[in-house]
């Protein structure tokens, strides 16, 4: 059953990412990473990370996919560019991911990655446990992470204001 | 009984690669922002398989923050391309190519 699922959900993500890629119409390429980020989402519930899931989907497919639409709306680049296949770009694309996939099969198959089933207590159920960490061990990352989406916010306001108009060189 | 390890990775290693495939393909400045996202949603789904098959929720607490970096990358990313749109007039990157003159 849960080989079943596992399976679907695999597919559907690889095929929608591999939509994102081909896909001519930038607005289909952002509908292809809403799927596989939903699929990805369902691929974390059979992992029991369902707060993660849950955040994913808030995110990811509800704030970033929903900006790349916005922002694509708001360009209104002519239909889509179809995408010109550059015989280097695309040979050293090719190249480098066949090494990529054979390096980390390497790994998979002959490693020591092998550990068995999965542990008992299921960490992603319980939201006690992830709160822990973040408020004593990792308290310093999520300052850091906090005062990066500070800078971040200020760097948005910064970059979409209209230049020129206040006495400085476009 | 559940997927193993190994196929969760290889599944992960394989998103991976096709948003790289995307990065080095692609011409257009928005879809390749959308394959450095779909990278980066590959390597959390490894991080959350590591995570669950070793009993440790320090994974898992590190997707959180690839989240937090992604959503400001997001931000800063798409607000650089809408400036770049208003003083190119393109966002083909074979078309950007000023610092190569």
């Amino acid at each position: 059953m849960e080989h079943l699922a596992f399976s679907c959900l695999s597919v559907l993500a690889l095929g929608f990412a591999l939509g994102v890629v081909l896909s001519k119409n930038a607005v289909n390429g952002a509908m292809c990473l809403l799927l596989c980020l939903a699929a990805i989402a369902g691929l974390f519930i059979l992992l029991h990370a369902y707060l993660l899931a849950f955040i994913l989907v808030l995110v990811y497919a509800g704030a970033v996919v929903a900006l790349f639409l916005f922002i694509v709306m708001l360009l209104d680049m002519q239909g889509g560019q179809p995408w010109r296949f550059r015989a280097m770009q695309a040979l050293a694309g090719f190249v480098a991911s066949v090494l990529l996939i054979a390096g980390l099969d390497m790994i998979a198959v002959r490693g020591q990655l092998a550990s068995g089933p999965p542990a008992p207590g299921a960490v992603g159920s319980n939201l006690k446990l992830y709160a822990y960490p973040l408020f004593t061990t990792y308290l310093l990352p999520v300052q850091v992470i906090g005062f990066l989406l500070l800078v971040a916010m200020l760097g948005v306001i910064v970059l979409s204001r209209r230049t020129g108009e206040a006495g400085r060189p476009t | 009984m559940s997927p193993s390890l190994e196929s969760y990775v290889l599944l992960s290693a394989a998103l991976f690669a096709v948003g790289f495939l995307g990065v080095l393909v692609r011409r257009n400045t928005l879809v390749i922002f959308m394959c450095l996202e779909l990278m980066l949603v590959a390597a959390t789904l490894a991080l959350v398989a590591f995570s669950r098959f070793n009993g440790t929720g320090d994974g898992d607490v590190f997707v959180f923050f690839i989240l937090t970096v992604a959503a400001a990358e997001v931000a800063v990313g798409l607000a650089i391309i809408v400036a770049l749109f208003r003083t190119r007039h393109t966002i083909q990157v074979d078309r950007l190519n000023s610092l190569r003159r």
